[in-house]
């Protein structure tokens, strides 16, 4: 569905995967296959309390304990100044906001030890009632989590205690007059619950101390260079004496792109003198790391008889956990994304709950915010009698209007998926009969996310053979050494299987950032393309001193290298330039913006049990634009991940406390991610709108399919039973209740 | 967690040695696939494991002449489904073990461990009071029989006295005309714990209801045998008014709490409704077919 019909030969194809056979085999090695002679495990101490201050630790007794080597508390680590909370956040002092929280930790020659002695250290706690929603938190006279805390908004302080952490306003046109021109105005709240990105394999780290004072972490994350970083100030000790090696990575969705162990680990290798290596388990990921905020939002919107929007008003209330620093900044840009809206106000919070600390997870603060947007154009439809394609064909955001922060889109493929779905097989075909007890219903979902660009690096090493060694700073979740190297092959004119792709430690390459912000195809793929270029350039040089002509006489292509009528090969000029003396090496580093927004839509339909409130998936569709897609695989992999955390986070997921703010669910029992058997086979369209920003068209396409699968499941959900659903997850004994309430 | 030791007797009377001489500290290790997990969780007090797999009589499924089944209590799951006399004589426990876990954990998970380990949700353990199982438990003093409705006692508890272990589980011969089901409500499609589970037996003569037996899961603390609702059944035409006037009587029996797996609104509709459906299967069962597997 190529718009730009650009003819590419490596771009578009599916190779075999550069990981893929250590990946089948067993080989590829995880943070976890991490080990060094000597080594020894650390175990952490978490807080049972969910707010608490800390009146004292006495480890003595857990020192002495058999096999321990170290023990360590928040009194080890500096103090990292206001604003990030970056110490507290790796290990508790003088008090604990959230239970799960890291109190002490301790290294012992063996794990089992190592769990034993954790008995052995008393914590002398002051509990205080937990706040566990946004609005008891928010409420008048609401007790203060952190006491320091004051409100920012736009840069300045408020001056009274709250457990407001941020304020953001965005305003655009006039809304009252907007709201004025509207024949109806429609106003709904929405919730949906803390969710954890779920990825499969647990947080590690291996640490530990080299004679000359430097520090190698070795750990599974989605940026070694973020980890180096964070380590740095955690620990406050210099960037360069830091080296990061990454390993390969179980999953992350955003949820690894800081650090949890890493600094306890390097504190317990320097106490002990041995290299400490720590994993989770599962209920420590879920309690003890950092899962997307649970959010309550209020959404107007005013609308003509003709279904023109004429103004939106949002309020997004995020939890941002025991510190601050939710996704609410992001879900104010994305909440009207998929919507050209004239005249608007978005306000956000972040506001403190003690609950943990919430982090990134795949496009952070869009589900919470576009849901119950999409859930409110859907009840929009329905009043007004259209169709819900209709109104997003109508309403769609186009070039030259204004994102919430005052960007202007440049070309961007909205309009466009909006039409693929309605050529889609699933929007023609009808949802099919029900039964007496079964009833089914057709929802529709959009998604709208920005798209990171960020700092990239890449160096291309020309081997004598004609192959090239592709070191890239990205490490690799999704597929990207492959895609990455399918660029530089593009750029170079050779086959894919010449180039080997490697992602080098903190100190074999220049500064990347995160793997985060569907952004490596798009950054780390351009410095890439920029180290061929490069590359290609020191080959012309290197033969036309060889040749000796100019440079300008030598012209190429598709990797070959001609001149006065005689070619030579890509592999030829490389023996001929080592045989010559030369080594070439190509690198670039690149900062681009431009990301390129990207824009998504789901069909969902669904089968709701009257008698059980059981929901069933029956059919998914799932178009986004990728801009271009480089491996379409991978794309068409990135929108079905999407579906599957989506639709869980529709369904099932959530974090249940009990009123201790105790974690009852930790664990996979009753953490309820989608099994294979909860989904039907996803169908996928890829539309591809090339975004002018990048010279292969790329836009990013991990984190959108996250977006609408929380809408598209409840309004399906909500057509099937004739009851809205506002409240996520739509477990069956609240869509039960709901069909309960309908029918009495 | 520390280091626990293993012993694998090969008769009952060695395995009974070993419970009697380390008491509570010593845990019987069928399948391990409630045992591992919990000792790994909180194994503090647990010392040594006596692994019943070497027993004979703990994994043989045998038939006597009279029809009457002996389940040893150790017999993985997928024995049972793989057994295809077992499969048409005890329907609703081969739906059961059909259902724990996933094909991976039946090949170790038993209905012995199931029923030991008295989990209010325990999937065979409803199943097995509808087939009117009987426990055969050796211990220190000799054997006794318990009925399996009597043999779980609170949340995790069983009546088995210390030193005591469960042997066998006596099925009886299906009566002529007569068919089981058992089936739970769960959120997702696998790998999940009941909400509510419900078996059925039923026995007819003609249209009319002679005998009926109706067991719940997950609405008590313990695996709930709801006899008057069986009992209401007798005599009746089997069909949808009797099925929901003995439906009726299970959801008023049932007497669940609220938990982040389900309400007592929820938990109490569904006792109901998985009635009705595991009285509809039954029913197939009874009149020769097979009922559909829904949730
Ligand atoms: C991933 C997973 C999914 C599961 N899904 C389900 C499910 O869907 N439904 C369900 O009901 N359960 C489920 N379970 C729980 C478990 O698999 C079942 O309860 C299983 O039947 C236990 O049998 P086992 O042979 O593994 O018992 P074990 O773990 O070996 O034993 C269980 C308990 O009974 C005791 N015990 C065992 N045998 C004897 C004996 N002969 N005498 C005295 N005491 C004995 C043990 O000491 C222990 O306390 C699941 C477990 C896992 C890990």
């Amino acid at each position: 569905m190529a718009v730009d019909e650009k003819t590419y030969k490596v771009v578009g194809t599916q190779p075999v995967r550069h990981d893929g056979v250590d990946k089948v085999t067993g080989r590829a090695k995880y943070g976890v296959d991490a080990s060094m002679p000597g080594m020894v495990w650390g175990k952490v101490l978490r807080s049972p309390h969910a707010r608490a201050r800390i009146k004292s630790i006495d480890t003595s007794r857990a020192e002495t304990a058999d096999g321990i080597l170290a023990v360590t508390t928040g009194e080890d680590y500096p103090d990292t100044g206001p604003g990030d909370y970056m110490d507290e956040r790796a290990i508790a002092r003088n008090r604990v906001t959230y239970a799960g929280q890291a109190v002490a930790a301790v290294a012992a020659i063996s794990a089992h030890e190592a769990e034993e002695a954790l008995r052995l250290i008393n914590v002398e706690y002051e509990t205080l009632p937990p706040i566990l929603d946004v609005q008891s938190a928010m409420a008048k006279d609401a007790p203060i989590i952190l006491d320091e805390l004051r409100t920012e908004t736009s840069g300045s302080f408020g001056n009274s205690p709250t457990n407001i952490a941020k304020h953001i306003i965005h305003e655009e046109g006039d809304v009252e007059a907007g709201m004025a021109a509207a024949d109806h105005v429609f106003e709904r709240s929405y919730t949906t619950s803390m969710v954890h990105q779920g990825y499969i394999e647990p947080h590690n780290a291996l640490a530990y101390w080299n004679p000359d004072g430097s520090l190698v972490v070795e750990s599974s994350s989605q940026g070694h260079f973020g980890i180096r970083d964070d380590l740095s100030k955690v620990l406050d000790y210099p960037k360069s004496k830091i080296r990061v090696i990454p390993a390969e990575i179980g999953g992350g969705f955003g949820g690894k792109t800081t650090v949890y162990l890493e600094p306890l680990a390097a504190v317990l290798s320097r106490k002990s003198g041995r290299p400490v290596k720590m994993t989770m388990n599962r209920t420590e990921v879920l309690i003890g790391t950092g899962p997307a905020s649970g959010a309550h939002t209020t959404i107007c919107l005013g609308v003509t008889n003709a279904g023109e929007i004429t103004a939106a008003k949002i309020e997004l209330a995020f939890e941002a956990g025991g510190y601050p620093g939710s996704a609410v900044g992001a879900g104010c840009l994305c909440a009207i994304g998929p919507y050209g809206i004239k005249n608007f106000r978005i306000d956000g919070y972040d506001v403190i709950v003690n609950k943990p600390k919430s982090h990134a997870y795949r496009a952070p603060g869009a589900p919470q915010a576009e849901f119950g947007v999409d859930c409110l154009v859907d009840e929009i439809c329905e009043a007004l009698n259209m169709d819900p394609l209709e109104f997003r064909h109508l309403n769609a955001t186009k070039q030259g209007d204004v994102r919430a922060d005052g960007t202007k889109y440049h070309t961007i493929g909205n309009i466009e998926t909006v039409e693929a779905a309605m050529a889609t097989d699933h929007w023609k075909t009808s949802l099919g009969e029900g039964s007496a007890t079964k009833r089914r219903g057709r929802g529709v979902g959009s998604g709208y996310w920005m798209n990171g660009g960020g700092k990239s690096s890449a160096v291309a090493r020309l081997n004598e053979d004609g192959t090239v060694t592709l070191l890239e700073g990205s490490m690799d979740i999704g597929g990207t050494r492959t895609s990455t190297a399918m660029q530089l092959a593009e750029t170079l004119g050779i086959a894919i299987d010449q180039v080997n792709p490697i992602v080098p430690d903190t100190d074999g390459i220049a500064f990347t950032g995160v793997t985060g912000g569907s952004r490596v195809t798009f950054a780390t793929g351009w410095a890439a393309i920029e180290a061929a270029k490069d590359l290609q350039a020191q080959m012309v040089s290197g033969l036309s001193d060889y040749w000796d002509v100019s440079s300008d006489a030598i012209a190429v292509d598709q990797g070959a290298f001609s001149q006065n009528g005689t070619t030579i090969t890509f592999q030829e000029a490389a023996a001929v330039l080592h045989d010559d003396g030369q080594e070439i090496v190509g690198k670039s580093t690149v900062e681009p913006s431009g990301a390129g927004n990207t824009f998504a839509l789901h069909i969902a339909d669904v089968e709701v049990d009257l008698e059980t409130g059981k929901v069933d998936i029956l059919r998914y569709t799932a178009l986004q634009d990728a801009g271009t897609a480089i491996y379409p695989p991978y794309v068409e992999g990135q929108m079905e991940g999407g579906v599957a955390q989506g639709v869980g986070w529709a369904l099932h997921e959530e974090y249940v406390y009990d009123e201790d703010g105790r974690m009852r669910n930790s664990s996979f029992l009753d953490y309820r991610m989608l099994t294979s058997l909860d989904i039907p086979m996803i169908e996928t369209v890829i539309v591809e709108v090339p975004n002018p920003g990048h010279p292969y068209g790329v836009r990013g396409v991990g984190e959108v399919p996250l977006v609408p699968p929380l809408a598209a499941v409840a309004n399906a959900i909500s057509q099937a039973i004739g009851v809205r659903i506002r409240d996520l997850p739509a477990s069956p004994h609240k869509v039960r209740a709901a069909i309960a309430s309908s029918t009495q | 967690m520390r280091a626990i030791q293993y012993a694998a007797p090969t008769t009952v009377d060695d395995a009974v040695a070993l419970l009697a001489e380390h008491g509570e500290n010593a845990r019987i290790l069928a399948g391990g696939t409630d045992l591992i997990v919990q000792v790994r969780e909180d194994g503090r007090d647990t010392e040594l494991f006596v692994d019943a797999k070497g027993i004979p009589e703990l994994t043989d499924l045998t038939v006597s002449a009279d029809g009457t089944t002996t389940l040893g209590a150790a017999t993985p799951c997928y024995e049972l489904y793989g057994n295809d006399n077992f499969c048409a004589a005890y329907p609703a426990i081969v739906d059961a073990a059909r259902i724990i876990g996933s094909t991976g954990i039946q090949g170790r998970a038993s209905v012995g461990g199931n029923l030991c380990n008295a989990g209010p949700a325990g999937d065979s353990i409803p199943a097995l009071i509808v087939h009117s199982a009987i426990c055969n438990v050796a211990g220190p003093n000799g054997r006794r029989e318990i009925a399996v409705e009597d043999f779980c006692t609170a949340p995790g508890r069983n009546s088995l006295e210390a030193g005591e272990m469960l042997v066998s589980l006596t099925l009886p011969s299906p009566p002529p005309n007569s068919g089981t089901h058992y089936l739970r409500f769960i959120p997702r499609n696998e790998m999940d714990i009941a909400v509510v589970g419900a078996g059925a037996f039923l026995q007819l003569d003609g249209d009319s209801i002679t005998a009926a037996r109706i067991a719940l899961g997950a609405v008590a603390p313990t695996p709930l045998f709801v006899q008057a609702a069986g009992e209401a059944l007798i005599g009746q035409t089997a069909g949808e008014a009797a099925f929901a006037a003995a439906a009726e009587i299970a959801r008023d029996t049932a007497s669940p709490i609220d938990d982040m797996r389900g309400t007592v609104a929820h938990r109490k509709q569904l006792s109901y409704v998985l009635t009705q459906r595991a009285l509809r299967g039954a029913l197939a069962h009874a009149q020769g077919g097979t009922p559909s597997n829904g949730h």
